[in-house]
């Protein structure tokens, strides 16, 4: 298993182009990591207006973007913990792709937040499964080929084998970026340093684009190391309506516009076409929402981490 | 005063099942307010985990769901999932554990997946989420859920969580966590019988009769001759919910 990453090629690109060349028709594509935090709806919208087909979805709790990306026909499995709108509870897309087949029908393979984690993190260390006694009993192992009992050497117990899951791209929302893809994530992390590992390629969506010595002032504070990366784009409000801690709270009203807006099939073709499809590109989505809007979900009270002292 | 609310008694009764000194995973709702409350009664030193990787969260004003960064603010440490649900939960160190409910049967298992119609028809709601993993690990685990039979039939439709898997004991079972401990509803309080780890009802809430609570749950219960009440909130509990922990609501009304 190799990074896409040893070409030297400009890593830093736009949106577009980072969609187009690391998520082709048939990828796994891991994102919306942080669970409620952080996640990628910038890219996730690009996926959809390229029109990307028969994705598998990997990620723990990816709030309502899998419900979009289901809606929209670019997914042909999804391999979750649970699927919905974490505020509102269900997903309406996700819901008519299981019961219905609407627009398709769409395979579930049912996690744990732990048994993602450890899928991603055995992809990570390179090896194919690892042990845990999570869900044994339950009747996750019906519908997750990737979960098997199995007996454990030396203590001869019955333990879980999770799959390892090595998804072809993870996407990763980074608070700032150097242009190698060295980036500095802070809040909580979810499984996002494991898929970054996990991953054949890496595109990291950064809010700001800084200097390698901003990065190389912090080293602690980098969680996706550059030489992961394949791909480095600067899309500040790329996570919106899900919040970046130190830049933008979480805009719950979106997501209840969005439950109230997405019911039926007709309502949310509507949405899509709205939000997505009518908009272009990240910027007209923005302009859309308003700039006071985005405004009024900005970190205000500020609060500064001490200083930290990386001298010699 | 305002008369004492069914989500005040239960925020309460989670609130008093946690010892000082001990480790929770919460979730949100109820039992971040029950945490909460805890915390600032009888249990200073309790350690709060959000499995998300947020240790000893301090909350400020009412937070909205958990990416809020209010309910982040003053916490000691973030990490990630493997740290939260790997190195404290599996390893085996978290005391209680706190659960919601699609539906939950009498051995305590949980269905958060989905559900068949009569007409054979399946309806998919979210998953498991942490919540198989905090069922399968945790020491005790509280589930707090409204009362009603669909609510609480003889079997899951669906176990995405485990308790006492056909009337098994969680040795038996494999299972590390000691299973469901108490069930928290806005009627009463059950628990499980230590030999047929059949649901019990512990205590009922006041006002509500011991049939009533039958009458609204889907499985046979075993009730003690003598029925004991569910203790009220003190004062100062009440005070601190209503003006400190959700002056606004968001939980408790």
């Amino acid at each position: 298993m190799t990074h896409d990453n040893h070409q030297p090629r400009e890593k830093l690109c736009t949106l577009a182009e980072a969609i187009e060349r690391f998520v082709p028709d048939g990828a796994s594509v891991a994102m919306g990591l942080q669970l409620e935090s952080m996640i990628p709806f910038a890219a996730g919208h690009e996926i959809i207006r390229q029109r990307k087909r028969d994705l598998t979805l990997v990620g723990p709790i990816s709030d309502i973007l899998f419900d979009q990306l289901i809606g929209a026909g670019c997914a042909r499995k999804i391999v979750a913990a649970w699927v919905g709108n974490v505020m509102m509870g269900s997903a309406y897309n996700f819901r008519r792709a299981l019961e219905e087949g609407i627009p398709h029908p769409v395979e579930m393979v049912d996690h744990t937040n732990f048994t993602v984690a450890l899928a991603l993190h055995a992809a990570a260390l390179g090896v194919p499964f690892l042990p845990t006694y999570t869900a044994i009993g339950s009747d996750l192992f019906a519908r997750n080929e990737g979960l098997v009992e199995f007996e454990a050497p030396y203590t001869r117990e019955t333990m879980t084998a999770v799959r390892a899951i090595a998804p072809d791209v993870a996407i990763l929302q980074a608070q700032r970026a150097d242009t190698e893809g060295n980036a500095h994530v802070w809040g909580n992390l979810g499984a996002a340093p494991d898929a970054a590992r996990a991953a054949r390629s890496v595109i990291v969506v950064a809010e700001e684009i800084v200097s390698s010595k901003v990065i190389a002032s912090d080293p602690n504070r980098t969680v996706i190391p550059g030489f992961l990366v394949s791909a480095v784009v600067e899309a500040p409000f790329g996570a919106h309506p899900s919040p970046v801690q130190g830049y933008y709270n979480r805009d719950n009203n979106y997501y209840r516009e969005y439950h109230r807006g997405t019911k039926t099939r007709q309502d949310f073709e509507a949405w899509l076409d709205h939000w997505v499809l009518g908009v272009g590109d990240r910027q007209g989505y923005l302009d859309l929402l308003g700039a006071e809007r985005a405004d009024s979900l900005k970190v205000r009270k500020h609060a500064y981490a001490a200083r930290t002292d990386f001298g010699h | 005063m305002e008369p004492v609310r069914a989500t005040e008694i239960m925020a309460v009764a989670g609130a008093r099942e946690l010892r000082d000194g001990e480790i929770i995973v919460v979730g949100l709702g109820l039992p971040q307010v029950a945490v909460v409350l805890a915390k600032r009664t009888h249990a200073p030193r309790l350690t709060s985990l959000l499995e998300i990787g947020v240790v000893d969260m301090n909350p400020v004003d009412t937070p909205v769901g958990l990416a809020d960064s209010r309910i982040f603010h003053g916490a000691t440490c973030w990490s990630g999932f493997l740290d939260v649900l790997g190195m404290n939960l599996h390893r085996g160190v978290v005391d209680v554990g706190f659960l919601g409910a699609l539906e939950l049967d009498r051995y305590g298992n949980i269905n958060t997946t989905l559900l068949q119609e009569d007409s054979g028809k399946v309806r998919y709601f979210n998953g498991s989420a942490g919540g198989n993993d905090v069922a399968s690990l945790a020491k005790r685990v509280i589930v707090i859920l409204r009362h009603e039979k669909r609510k609480l039939p003889l079997a899951v439709a669906h176990l995405t969580s485990p308790g006492f898997v056909g009337g098994k004991s969680r040795a038996q079972l494999g299972l590390r966590g000691g299973g469901p401990h108490r069930i928290i509803t806005d009627m009463a309080v059950l628990g499980f019988d230590s030999q047929t780890h059949e649901a019990c009802l512990l205590s009922v809430h006041p006002g509500i009769s011991a049939p009533a609570v039958q009458d609204n749950t889907g499985f046979p219960l075993r009730i003690p001759a003598q029925v004991p009440v569910t203790p009220l909130p003190t004062a100062e509990e009440l005070r601190l919910l209503r003006e400190e922990i959700d002056p606004r609501g968001v939980y408790l009304r």
